[in-house]
């Protein structure tokens, strides 16, 4: 088990979120992304979008931009994989996408099944066109979002948060 | 499948008579060409060339973000298929401004024909019930469309609209491929 970020991280995160316009949050269920789809839910200027699976999310997200939205996609590292074929709306499309990443198979990491995608998760966005940024500690990640928002909703490009283990705390499971 | 009377090509203008009225997404292949078709490839209308099974959500997405405005998915079967979660997802949603529109023909068009799971034991209407769309009608004939195209506009929403169609091919009509391109089109259309 290693040291996890206190547990305020998540509010200060979805400020940032909200204070850039970002009104729809997506998301797959995940221990790491709860609190803040909890925040999403209670506040009343966002909404959630609960989805079968992450890929829809880029969808929606890229449906949402077309009218002048902005939303974010949230997920466990897993769902990464599924989103590859979709990921074509920020490779060829140029759509702002904003993913939220939350780790497994990361540093850390017990369950075997993990290891495989979550380590994927970088070079499967390298390769369609989404910038990655990371975050390790606490003091990463005001930074680490402010950077990501701006290369995504003023820079026009596709990125992906992405939350560590060790930021997160490696779950015992 | 049960006997279908309906050409592909005149489906489109029966039922929406008014295009011009819709924000309007297109899946890929015989669906994009159908709809460029239908609006002359218009600034309201963003059509797919890739990314297949996207088109529920985008469609979702833009209803959600301009729940004003009436939006419109047009898609085929296989798209449908391949992100069937998409619409357990627009249930749960209940966009009170989206219609889904399923052009079946039971197979492949653009890879050859080759059939697909509609032509053996597939009900996507039944499908699209059970994921709990408050609305749902199949239409095989050129008679139904008039209801057809009233359920679009006046059926409690979201709305689910199984068009299953004879198997020939699509209008022909050559769209703009460039995904960026479109989108500022439709971008700009709106003042973005």
């Amino acid at each position: 088990m290693t040291q996890p970020a206190s547990l305020a991280w998540f509010r200060s995160l979805f400020a940032q979120l909200v204070e850039s316009g970002v009104t729809l949050f997506a998301y797959v269920p995940d221990a790491g992304n709860a609190a803040l789809i909890d925040l999403a839910d209670a506040h009343n200027e966002t909404r959630t979008v609960l989805l079968a699976a992450e890929e829809e999310g880029v969808g929606i997200c890229a449906g949402a931009d077309l009218v002048g939205a902005r939303g974010v996609l949230c997920m466990q590292s897993s769902g990464v994989g599924n989103c590859a074929n979709f990921l074509s709306l920020v490779k060829g499309g140029r759509f702002p996408i904003f993913m939220i990443v939350t780790m497994r198979g990361d540093y850390g990491e017990m369950n075997p099944w993990q290891y495989p995608m979550g380590q994927a998760v970088e070079p499967v966005l390298d390769a369609m066109g989404v910038l990655t940024f990371r975050v390790e500690t606490e003091d990463d990640l005001q930074p680490a979002t402010a950077a990501a928002l701006s290369a995504c909703f003023k820079g026009g490009q596709g990125v992906a948060l992405i939350l560590s283990q060790r930021f997160l705390g490696a779950k015992p499971f | 499948m049960p006997d279908t009377t309906i050409d592909r090509r005149e489906l489109l203008p029966r039922l929406f008579p008014d295009p011009g009225r819709w924000l309007m997404v297109s899946g890929l292949a015989g669906a994009a060409r159908d709809t460029a078709a239908l609006t002359s490839d218009a600034d309201y209308l963003y059509t797919m060339g890739g990314a297949m099974g996207a088109a529920v959500s985008i469609g979702l997405g833009m209803a959600l973000a301009a729940p004003n405005a009436p939006v419109a998915v047009i898609t085929g079967d296989g798209e449908l298929i391949m992100n069937l979660g998409s619409l357990t997802t627009v249930a749960s949603m209940m966009p009170g401004n989206l219609s889904i529109v399923c052009i079946d023909n039971g197979q492949h068009g653009e890879t050859g024909g080759q059939p697909g799971h509609t032509a053996r034991r597939t009900d996507l209407a039944a499908i699209a019930q059970g994921a709990g769309l408050v609305s749902v009608m199949t239409v095989s004939h050129p008679e139904q469309l008039a209801e057809a195209a009233r359920f679009l506009t006046g059926a409690p929403a979201p709305r689910f609209l199984l068009a299953r169609v004879l198997p020939g091919p699509p209008c022909d009509w050559k769209r703009d491929l460039d995904p960026a391109n479109c989108r500022l089109r439709f971008r700009n259309a709106r003042g973005l």
